[in-house]
Order: structure tokens, then C-alpha cells, then sequence
């Protein structure tokens, strides 16, 4: 008999897949609209609620989003969270803000960078703008907006953006 | 027009960082096996076996069960394998119960796992997918700005959630199953820790877990069989719901969803709850971060919305003189093996009906309560069990 | 008010009454999941004049790995709008038992109507490769086999026990394809004599190119009613009179290839030999393996098997098993056929497998 021996208890497998997505019909607008730096949303026909960006189809009504709806540069926090926890494929250093940012004509808030400010004072309310990438950088993807930073206006009232947390 | 059906046996396994002493197989055959003992049941009994996990990239196996039939003894039966986010632990219970009330079988092994520790879960939930920018990092960095709504809207103090951080991590020391036994736990403690995701401290986030968790559930014939072989009651289901909802959408109340609201309010009707708080001897809830008691609380209508820090902070929720105990086992914040944190608390709520629960057993308990979410809190799991008969 | 036919099993009567599929392609590059499912709803629901509001259940079937990301289903959901807030589930399995799933549910009270839709986009990664996760991940996924490999070692082991021969593989995929002709939303469709495909090289021997399946983007959605909602939204609602499903142990080493005793005991269970059957839809990606599963449930002569041109001629993966559902029932909604058998398979050569018996009454 062999004398006993540890138990193999980890074998190495790795794995490694590509995939080639599809973004689909109303993404790819969206995307298009930020190689050229700048929000485009879409409107559901039924609710008359814009989405930014959307994924095809109002989440509500199950219908395509089909009118494109223009949106402007700047937006409001509705919350946000300071990351202090280091991960795989992380591109910025910690900590750091990431907010959901309500730009304004739109019914849906997007998560977005928040820099240009010091992490304890960003608040609930924030009034911010895009800050996008230098223009030979732009490319179809949220990484043209490099981060929001503040307008300097007025925080927004709470009552105005309390019913998109 | 429904038959009944009834928690015969329940068994887990030791939930810890890693399991390396297991294979997955193992793994599920450790809980399977303490459920088919504890309802002194062999293999050859079941009908049908039902598992569920959450996403398969936390293991690197593309539906395990496939691999994992004959560990749980299911060739030549029906096996089926359920996926709906945080919630599954729940909704395979659901579905397994379903399988009895509708009369299809009358012994059913539900099964749940995860094994994190063989792939790294932060990054599958974390996959860089193209188009976005890699913001995230990890559950905690989604639930963080909903938390800190909700001590907005609800005006919550700071401490709410290192309370809950603490008060679950002493009830786990009760547990022996439990990852996490912290004896020196301490508002301090949680306090000092790292600030994850501001406003959520390390302390204040659940741990990553292996684990599985098993129950046998039975129509009222072997339950009645089970109880004469084993002297052990079983845990009769009251009432049972799941509700889901679009994961974002203009308006959402992510705060306090109405998924979950309706969700609760059917069990509620079918078990015949009016005022939970009152009806219910404890509860078993799906609280991964320590914000969510409060917010749960609510959502649950355990007191009205904006109140829920309140019964927090009164201790309302302890083992420890509180009068509607909740996460006696220490909850998620104390053992996480995402897709069995859901089943776990159906288990625990079950152990607690059953008088099974040893020394985190609330004493005299008639009926419990037994929730579990996911996805961005939009997929709800839910069930009522008491000690009587419907 | 007409009587649906006696069932096996099941304590209500439950029916597929409306069925709708997405044109299988090779590579949908233009539509996400979402965008892909939205108008096989529309049809779904379309068809019997209904709306997402009037369906109490809804399941779906899909897998994570075929999208490369987790939680892959959730935002399927936003192609229906579960709002208000619904009741839904989700198995990681061929939608095929996400019907199952729902045919529970709907036994009971209080749950007349679901929905349930599976769908695959098996273009986005290399399949070969994402299928071989499915296997053992101790002994059998770390050497990634292919797929196509392993399904030869299965015909392999037909040949040599004499139960086939290359060209009954190849009858089964020229009368397949040249079905499929006949269906427009089919992704191969041809019609060529079996000397032809003979001359085709191997892929893998023994299996030559007509044998395998495309590979194929696809999703599909069906209605089920039960009791007189079905007679309500059909006029010939698919009666399910049986289903069962089973699986066999996962290693290959671990069964004998050339049978599909899972398949057997769930046609068995749902009762397949009850009467005569008229259609069957069987879920055999290679051609192979229809022999088996035909065998299997003792099909005899006069069957229709896989009038559709079955998964030979569209295989998206997690909707093809509902397919096979909704082809069969859909030749019984249209009175083409009274009686007809429906197959699903999950896992590698046929480990799991489902079955179902649907029935127009007369």
C-alpha cells in the first residue's frame, strides 16, 4: 500500500472565451451619439418617458423606444456611493464617486464618475456636466464622457429629483 | 384546490471562505444528505429534485446540474434547475414546493449552492462589458447609493447599519453552520473597518461564501410519514409568492419596491397575516448589506414606511429582547453562498417552526416568515410556515 | 361548451394556444435579446388577440454563458414590461422546461394563462468551446472536448452495434432539410438525395456536414391556458394530455450511447402510446440522434417526424426544446394532425430529455 497522501484539492482550469456583442438597434444610436459627444435618449411611445440610454424597449411597456430625443450636457446627482475597494479590470484610482446622474429631459438616472470635486463634498442634489474626452478620443462607448464635474449652480430640490432614487 | 405541503427535512453544510475540503458534488451532497436524514428519507424516496444557483460564471460550470445528477441521486427522475438572481434560493424552493401542491409529486429534494471560492464572484459580477465604462465594483457598489437614498428619505442616523451589522453577527455566533463568528464584534469594530462603499463598511457587507443549503419538502401523506419515523413536526407552508420587476425604469422606487410589497401582501393573504409584526415569531430575511433590515422592515410592513431604523434601533429585531427577531442563524451578513442565502432563509424559518433550531431558536414559535431578493431588488421570494396545519 | 381530452397526470387541463419564433439565423447582428424578443411577444400575444396583462405567469429558459455575462435574463424581462409587478421565474435550462415549469404552476388555482420564451444567441461566442463548460469540470471540461467530437463517439457506437448506418444519418438529414423547406423561419433548408450528402467529406467521422446542426440565433414564446381560457383565446387549443421529463447520469463512459432510456421513461410517463401519433417533433441536433429518440418512444410507421425540419434545420440552443413544443402544437391548432409528440434535450448527448403528449380532442 502507498502511504497516504494529501488530497489534491485545486486543480487549475483556466478559462477564456470571447464574444462578439451585439449592442442592438437603439444602443447602437445611443453609442453613435457619444462618439460624437453627446446623450442621445429615446422616448416610449406609450409612457412619453425618455430613457438614456436604452436598451431597446421601454422596461415598462415592453414596446421599442423608437422617437431619438436630444439631451443636453448637464444633469443632477440623485445618489451616490464612494468606492474604496479595489478590483479586477478597475481603470480609476480609489476612492472615488460614482454617482446616478439624472440628466436633465431625462426619466431615467445613468451611473456616472464624478471628479472636479473634493469626494466628501458631493452630495445628494449636485447639479453636474459631462466633462467628455479629448475629441480624436471620443469612440462608441460611455468611456467618451471621461467623468461629470460640478456646474457651480444651486443644488436641485430634493422634490425634484427624489422620485429617481 | 391545492394539496398541501410541508418541510420534512432540512440540512446545510458548514459555510466557510473555501471549501477546498469538497468538490462541488460534494458540496450539495453534504446538505442533501443531512435533509434526507433529518427526515429519515434515503434517495430511493425522492420524486423530482430541484436546484438552483446563482450565475453559473461563479463556479466556471455551465449548468452544473447536468454534472451534478447522479451526486443527488436524480438519475431516472425529473430534475430542474432554477436561476433568478439573489432570489433563488427562494424561488427553487417555490418551485419545488409547486411541484407538491400541484399534486405532480410527493417528495421533493430542493437543493442550493454556491461555491465561490472556485472562481472569483467579484469578477463575474463584474464582467467588463463593452460599451460601458467599468464603474462598478461588485454588489455592494450597486446597493451603496440606494442605501444612502434611504437614510435621505427615511432620515435614519448613521449607526442604524453597524447595529444590524453587529446584532446579526452575534446571533450567527448561535449557529454553528455560520461562516462568520465574530465574538469580539463591535459597533467599534464595524466603525474601524474599511469604508467599502461609502456609506458601507466592510463590516456592514455580507462575506463570500461555499455553501449549500437542502430541504425535503412532503405532501401532507409523507409528512405524516416522516413525523411517525422521525418525531420531528414538520414545518407546514402557509402561504408562498414570487414577483418580479424591471430592473430600472422611470419613477422606480428601488428604495422600497413594489415587487416586494405585493409579493408580501399575497403571502400574507394566503397565510392569513394581518399584522406581521404581530403574527410572526421571527423572521428569516434576505439582508446582505446592513441597510437593508431597515429598508426590509418596510418594504415587508413590519411598521410604516420611514419607521423601519426605528424597530432597528429599539432592538425590536434582536434574539436579545427584541419581540420580532430577525436573521437568528446571522442572516446573509454571517454566511453567503449567494444562490443558497435565499434557500437559507426558508430553511431557518423552517428549523424555527420545527423547534429545530437549537440555540438560536425562538422559543414557542407558531410561524415565521422567509424572504429573499435579487437582481438590482427586483426579484422577491417569499413563504409563511407555521406549526399548524393549513 | 366543448371538453378538452382526458389527461395523464395533472389535475387541470392545460394547453398551448398560441406559439411564435423569431427567424433562426446564423447571426442576428443588428437586434440585442431584447430587441429579438419584443416582436416574437407581439406575435405571441398577437395571435390570440391578447396582452401581457392577461397572462398570470410568465417563465422564461436561457443561459448565462451563451451571453458571456451574468444574469442574462433579467434584462430579457425588459422586452415584455413586467409592470405592474409580476409573477416570473426563470430556469437555466431549454425553455422547453420552462413550459414545465409553468404547466405546474398552472394546476393550480388562481393561474390561468402563462408565458414562457426561451432564447439563444449562440453567435456571439465560439460555441464549441462554451458547450464543453457543460461537462465535468474535473475530468472531462479541462480537456475541452468538442462537441461535434463527442456526438461522433455516439454514432460511433450506433455503427458499430449495427443499429444504423452512415446513410440512414443521412435520410434523416435529407428528409429533415427538405422539410424545412416548407418552414419559413428554418435556417437550412435543401433538397438533396442521400447520395449526394453522401459524397459530403467528414467532419468528424462518422459524422459528415448534413449531420450537424446549424448553429443558429433564436427565441421563441408560447401561451398556455388552462380549462376554458384555452377555448376562450383557441378555437383548437393543443391539448397537453402528458409530460415527464428524466435525465441519466452526466459521463458518457456511464451509458450506453446507442439508447436514451430518459427519453423512453418520459414517453412512457406521458403516455406516448396511448393512442396513435400523427406528428412528432423530436429534439436531435445530430442527425443521429433522431434514431434513437424515435426508437426511444417506439415511434412506429406513419409518423411525421420532424415535419419543421426539426433542429437540423434551426438549433438555437435554450429555445429549440420549446420549439419542438410549439411546432407540435401549432399542426395541431391548425388540424393538420390530432395527436402529436414533442421532445426536448438538455446536456451532453442526450442527458436529459422531456416529453410531451398534445391532443386536439375531436
Amino acid at each position: 500500500m502507498a502511504e497516504a497522501r494529501e488530497p489534491v484539492t485545486t486543480l487549475d482550469t483556466p478559462i477564456r472565451l470571447e464574444y462578439l456583442f451585439s449592442a442592438g438597434i437603439a444602443q447602437s444610436k445611443n453609442l453613435r451619439g457619444l462618439a460624437e459627444g453627446r446623450f442621445v435618449g429615446q422616448r416610449c411611445p406609450v409612457c412619453s418617458k425618455v430613457y438614456v440610454p436604452s436598451r431597446g424597449s421601454c422596461p415598462v411597456d415592453g414596446v421599442p423606444t423608437d422617437e431619438e430625443v436630444a439631451l443636453g450636457n448637464t444633469g443632477t446627482v440623485t445618489t451616490f456611493c464612494v468606492v474604496n475597494v479595489p478590483f479586477a479590470g478597475q481603470s480609476i484610482e480609489i476612492p472615488y464617486i460614482v454617482a446616478q446622474v439624472l440628466l436633465d429631459g431625462a426619466d431615467i438616472s445613468f451611473m456616472g464618475l464624478i471628479q472636479e470635486i473634493p469626494a466628501d463634498q458631493v452630495r445628494m442634489g449636485l447639479r453636474v456636466e459631462a466633462v467628455w474626452v479629448e475629441p480624436d478620443q471620443l469612440g462608441p462607448s460611455m468611456a467618451s464622457v471621461k467623468h461629470f464635474r460640478p456646474t457651480g449652480e444651486p443644488d436641485a430640490e430634493y422634490a425634484s429629483y427624489k422620485d429617481y432614487t | 384546490m391545492s394539496e398541501r405541503v410541508a418541510v420534512i427535512g432540512t440540512g446545510q453544510t458548514k459555510h466557510a471562505a473555501k471549501r477546498d475540503d469538497v468538490s462541488i458534488a460534494g458540496l450539495v451532497r453534504e446538505a442533501a444528505l443531512r435533509a434526507l436524514e433529518d427526515a429519515g428519507l434515503g434517495w430511493a424516496d425522492i420524486d423530482a429534485v430541484v436546484i438552483g444557483k446563482a450565475p453559473d460564471m461563479f463556479e466556471g460550470v455551465m449548468m452544473p446540474e447536468l454534472y451534478l445528477a447522479p451526486a443527488l441521486g436524480a438519475v431516472g427522475k425529473p430534475i430542474m434547475r432554477v436561476h433568478t438572481a439573489g432570489s433563488v434560493g427562494g424561488s427553487t424552493a417555490l418551485v419545488a414546493a409547486h411541484l407538491v401542491t400541484s399534486g405532480i409529486h410527493d417528495r421533493v429534494l430542493t437543493v442550493a449552492f454556491e461555491k465561490q471560492s472556485d472562481s472569483d464572484a467579484m469578477w463575474a459580477l463584474s464582467v467588463p462589458q463593452p460599451f460601458s465604462a467599468p464603474l462598478l465594483a461588485g454588489a455592494g457598489g450597486y446597493f451603496a447609493p440606494h442605501i444612502r437614498a434611504y437614510m435621505r428619505r427615511s432620515g435614519a442616523p448613521g449607526h442604524i447599519g453597524m447595529q444590524v451589522a453587529v446584532k446579526d453577527r452575534l446571533q450567527a455566533l448561535k449557529n454553528p453552520y455560520a461562516h462568520l463568528h465574530l465574538p469580539d464584534i463591535s459597533i467599534e469594530m464595524v466603525e474601524q473597518s474599511v469604508m467599502l462603499w461609502d456609506p458601507l463598511h466592510y463590516l456592514e457587507a455580507c462575506p463570500s461564501s461555499d455553501g449549500a443549503a437542502a430541504m425535503v419538502l412532503g405532501s401532507e401523506q409523507a409528512a405524516a410519514a416522516a413525523q411517525v419515523d422521525t418525531g420531528r413536526r414538520p414545518a407546514w407552508v402557509h402561504g408562498m409568492a414570487m414577483r418580479s420587476e424591471p430592473t430600472m425604469f422611470a419613477g422606480r422606487d428601488q428604495i422600497n419596491p413594489r415587487a416586494g410589497r405585493e409579493c408580501a401582501a399575497d403571502v400574507y393573504r394566503q397565510a392569513g397575516v394581518t399584522d406581521p409584526r404581530r403574527d410572526f415569531d421571527c423572521a428569516e430575511v434576505y439582508v446582505p448589506f446592513s441597510w437593508y433590515e431597515p429598508m426590509w422592515l418596510e418594504n415587508l410592513g413590519f411598521c410604516d414606511e420611514g419607521d423601519g431604523w426605528k424597530l432597528t434601533d429599539a432592538g425590536s429585531t434582536s434574539m436579545d429582547g427584541g419581540d420580532i427577531p430577525w436573521n437568528c442563524s446571522g442572516g446573509v451578513l454571517s454566511s453567503n453562498p449567494i444562490g443558497a442565502s435565499g434557500m437559507l432563509r426558508f430553511l431557518e424559518a423552517a428549523m424555527q417552526v420545527r423547534g429545530e433550531a437549537g440555540e438560536h431558536q425562538v422559543d414557542g414559535t407558531r410561524r415565521a416568515l422567509a424572504q429573499a431578493y435579487g437582481g438590482g431588488s427586483q426579484f422577491f421570494a417569499m413563504w409563511v410556515v407555521g406549526t399548524d396545519k393549513p | 361548451m366543448p371538453t378538452p381530452p382526458s389527461a395523464r397526470g395533472g389535475r387541470r387541463p392545460v394547453a398551448v394556444v398560441s406559439f411564435a419564433q423569431a427567424q433562426n439565423q446564423r447571426r442576428e447582428a443588428h437586434r440585442n435579446e431584447v430587441e429579438t424578443l419584443m416582436p416574437v411577444f407581439a406575435d405571441v400575444l398577437g395571435k390570440v388577440g391578447i396582452t401581457k396583462d392577461d397572462v398570470d405567469f410568465i417563465c422564461s429558459g436561457s443561459t448565462d454563458y451563451l451571453v458571456g455575462g451574468p444574469f442574462s435574463f433579467v434584462s430579457a424581462l425588459d422586452a415584455i414590461g413586467v409592470w405592474p409587478p409580476r409573477r416570473e421565474s426563470h430556469v437555466e435550462m431549454d425553455a422547453a422546461w420552462a413550459l414545465y415549469e409553468a404547466w405546474v404552476v398552472l394546476q393550480e388555482d388562481g393561474v390561468d394563462a402563462a408565458l414562457v420564451y426561451g432564447f439563444g444567441k449562440s453567435s456571439l461566442g465560439d460555441l464549441s468551446r462554451i458547450v464543453a463548460l457543460q461537462l465535468d469540470p474535473y475530468v472531462m471540461a479541462p480537456l475541452w472536448p468538442d462537441p461535434v467530437a463527442l456526438a461522433a463517439l455516439q454514432a460511433r457506437a450506433l455503427l458499430d452495434a449495427g443499429k444504423a448506418s452512415e446513410e440512414d444519418f443521412a435520410a434523416v438529414a435529407a428528409r429533415c432539410r427538405r422539410s424545412a423547406l416548407d418552414n419559413p423561419m428554418a435556417q437550412v433548408a435543401y433538397d438533396r438525395t442521400v447520395d449526394e450528402l453522401m459524397t459530403e467529406d467528414y467532419v468528424v467521422a462518422p459524422l459528415r456536414r448534413h449531420a450537424l446542426p446549424p448553429i443558429t440565433d433564436g427565441a421563441a414564446a408560447i401561451v398556455l391556458a388552462a380549462g376554458d381560457k384555452a377555448f376562450e383565446w383557441a378555437e383548437r387549443p393543443a391539448w397537453i394530455t402528458g409530460i415527464d421529463h428524466r435525465i441519466e447520469t452526466h459521463s458518457p463512459g456511464g451509458r450506453d450511447l446507442t439508447l436514451s432510456p430518459s427519453t423512453a421513461m418520459a414517453g412512457r410517463l406521458a403516455g406516448v402510446q396511448d393512442g396513435r401519433v400523427d406528428v412528432a417533433e423530436l429534439h436531435a441536433p445530430f442527425a443521429h440522434q433522431e434514431l434513437i429518440l424515435a426508437q426511444a418512444l417506439d415511434l412506429g410507421e406513419g409518423v411525421s417526424v420532424n415535419p419543421s425540419g426539426g433542429a437540423l434545420a434551426a438549433n438555437a440552443l435554450m429555445a429549440g426544446g420549446l420549439i419542438r413544443i410549439g411546432e407540435a402544437a401549432s399542426r395541431i391548432m391548425d388540424g393538420r394532425a390530432d395527436r402529436a409528440v414533442a421532445h426536448a434535450t438538455s446536456g451532453p448527448l442526450l442527458q436529459q430529455n422531456l416529453v410531451a403528449v398534445l391532443e386536439g380532442g375531436r
